[in-house]
């Protein structure tokens, strides 16, 4: 078993009429590892999750899972493989969140299927990993911002993925449910489920992440250790800032605007 | 661990719900079998079992006249209830109806075409409405594919209102060309609805599209769910969702057209009764569905019957399921339709 999970190979991305996203990008997210894609709002993190979930295509280059290309599963081979948690989600109806989580179990059956026994387990076990295993009845219109994201993970757990993708989570959500989300997706990297997740917040990147994946704009990206890649110094140049903006505190690896 | 363990195990949440069904399947069936003993001879309201033994125009009456016209009601609202679900779980949206995408102007272009330059023969009438509908939806779908503007959905429910304004502009013409004493009644009473004429030719004419689309419909009843999400959400749970919603558009539509071609536009039936279904039984469509179906066809059952009883003379049918559905719809909508679910 390799090391590498799902690796980008000199991929190049431009939305039609658009400028080009990526040139060259060259990356292999590590087996087990929490990663996080770090950079500014509307640089191409979210584009890179998508070519990672398949949904987006690269003009050039090529994605594989596990040494096979994407586009070479079949959907339900890919969606039994790779799980998304989405920024928003529209909820047009009214579910539980127990039926909406086993919408996860979909890649598992069958066209014409629906789920049983198993797979109500399967949903009631991965709402207990993402820590809400009482709002099983709840109705996924009724929640808080920060339990509905938590049933969105549920849901994508149902898949029993490889790897976890999650867009911007914790973007709406305040500093409690930020934290408790955080505790969340780090539990689910010691239990080995492999993690990949956009933010444009570096306290995030250098809270949880294992590895971080700058996104600058240039092209392409840049991979390193959390700790040692976010200087104060490269996140002032990424998010435009004055010299001096930003403090990083070296006794415990946070980061903070300077004091007005 | 405890805590785990009876977290996990099912709560009989849904226990109570069984009874719906039950309730629904009898009354239904209940209904049917009063409906064959209702109408208006020898005198009105029950014909007696002595009557049926012993008359023989009864007996005609109730085989050749009242059955075939029962079960195209009992078709007819099964139809449009299965498609409204479909429609508003893939527009994700509970205010659609099947014939929104061009589908009912496209069907009712296509009869006054008939009624006026074919001879107004049940066939051709029949044979064009059909096409027509079916011709509505495929104009949507390829102009939504050319659209440059917006996400699909929206497209399609662009195209779906330019389609249907062309159709309603072609229909204009054709009642304006129309001859008003002979042909233009007839067209009146086409787009209000109605199963007076109905034979037993008629009902196995629509029978396998209808049952085809239906059939198809309920093998994809837990699935429909999916088709409801946002579409990087259903691709992410391994759907095809372009795919998977246009196939159910076609199953819909295409028993649509079929029913539709015989009965005319009957209105309401497609949004209202996929609401109730919801409200009785939840949002999962492995659910809502088959209640929809079975209540749908009840609806169509009890319109008809109070078409042919109520007054000496024919009430057309889309006027009494308008009245119907949209006094529930009024009702629904004082108690709170919010997102069209939980009682």
């Amino acid at each position: 078993m390799s090391a590498s999970l799902l690796s980008f190979e000199h991929v190049a991305f431009a939305y039609p009429h658009g400028r080009p996203i990526f040139s060259d990008l060259n990356y292999q997210l590590r087996r087990g590892t929490l990663t996080v894609v770090l950079g500014p709002n509307g640089i191409g993190k979210t584009t890179l999750l998508y070519m990672a979930l398949g949904w987006l295509q690269p003009s050039a280059g090529r994605v594989l899972l596990e040494n096979r290309l994407l586009q070479d599963y079949s959907r339900a081979e890919l969606g039994r493989r790779v799980s998304l948690v989405p920024q928003i989600e529209r909820q047009p109806y009214s579910y539980t969140v127990l039926e909406y989580v086993l919408f996860g179990r979909a890649p598992h059956l069958a066209l014409f299927g629906a789920p049983g026994a198993a797979d109500e387990l399967a949903a009631r076990q991965a709402l207990v990993r993402a820590g809400i295993p009482e709002l099983a009845g709840a109705y996924v219109d009724q929640l808080s911002g920060g339990e509905g994201q938590l049933v969105l993970i549920a849901r994508a757990l149902a898949q029993e993925p490889r790897v976890l993708l999650l867009d911007e989570p914790s973007a709406h959500l305040d500093l409690g449910n930020k934290y408790r989300l955080m505790q969340t997706l780090s539990d689910l990297r010691q239990d080995g489920t492999t993690i990949l997740m956009t933010t444009h917040d570096p306290d995030i990147a250098l809270a949880v992440s294992d590895e971080t994946v700058l996104v600058d704009g240039s092209g392409a990206v840049t991979v390193g250790e959390p700790a040692k890649l976010l200087t104060a110094e490269k996140l002032s140049r990424l998010y435009k800032l004055p010299a001096g903006a930003l403090e990083i505190r070296p006794s415990h690896p946070g980061l903070t605007l300077r004091r007005f | 661990m405890n805590d785990d363990a009876s977290l996990l195990k099912a709560q009989p949440e849904n226990t109570q719900k069984k009874w719906v069904w039950v309730f629904l399947a009898l009354a239904l069936l209940l209904l049917l079998v009063l409906s064959v003993f209702l109408g208006r001879y020898p005198q009105v309201g029950f014909l007696r079992i002595s009557q049926l033994r012993e008359n023989q125009l009864a007996q005609l009456l109730v085989i050749n006249v009242r059955l075939p016209r029962l079960l195209t009601a009992l078709l007819l609202g099964m139809v449009l209830a299965a498609s409204g679900t479909v429609f508003q779980m893939i527009f994700a949206n509970p205010l659609v109806e099947p014939g929104f995408l061009g589908v009912s102007q496209g069907a009712a272009f296509g009869a006054a075409l008939a009624i006026v330059f074919f001879s107004a023969s049940a066939a051709a009438v029949q044979g064009m409405a059909a096409i027509f509908a079916f011709t509505g939806l495929g104009f949507s779908y390829l102009l939504a594919r050319r659209m440059r503007v917006g996400s699909w959905l929206l497209r399609l429910v662009l195209a779906g209102i330019a389609v249907s304004a062309l159709f309603s502009a072609g229909l204009g013409i054709v009642k304006y060309l129309a001859d008003p004493l002979r042909q233009l009644p007839e067209i009146t009473f086409w787009m209000l609805g109605g199963l007076a004429s109905l034979t037993w030719d008629k009902f196995w004419a629509v029978l396998p599209a209808c049952l085809a689309g239906l059939a198809l419909i309920f093998a994809f009843r837990w699935r429909l769910n999916l088709l409801a999400l946002d579409e990087t959400t259903a691709f992410s749970l391994g759907a095809a969702p372009r795919r998977e919603r246009l196939v159910m558009m076609v199953a819909a539509v295409l028993a649509t057209s079929a029913i539709i071609s015989v009965a005319g536009m009957v209105g309401w039936i497609g949004l209202i009764i996929p609401h109730i279904a919801r409200r009785l039984v939840g949002s999962d469509t492995r659910r809502n569905l088959p209640a929809a179906i079975l209540l749908g066809g009840a609806f169509g059952v009890i319109c008809d019957n109070l078409a042919r009883m109520l007054m000496a003379g024919e009430i057309p049918l889309g006027i009494l399921t308008s009245l119907l559905g949209a006094g529930i719809f009024i009702i629904l909508m004082a108690r709170g339709l919010g997102k069209g679910v939980r009682a």
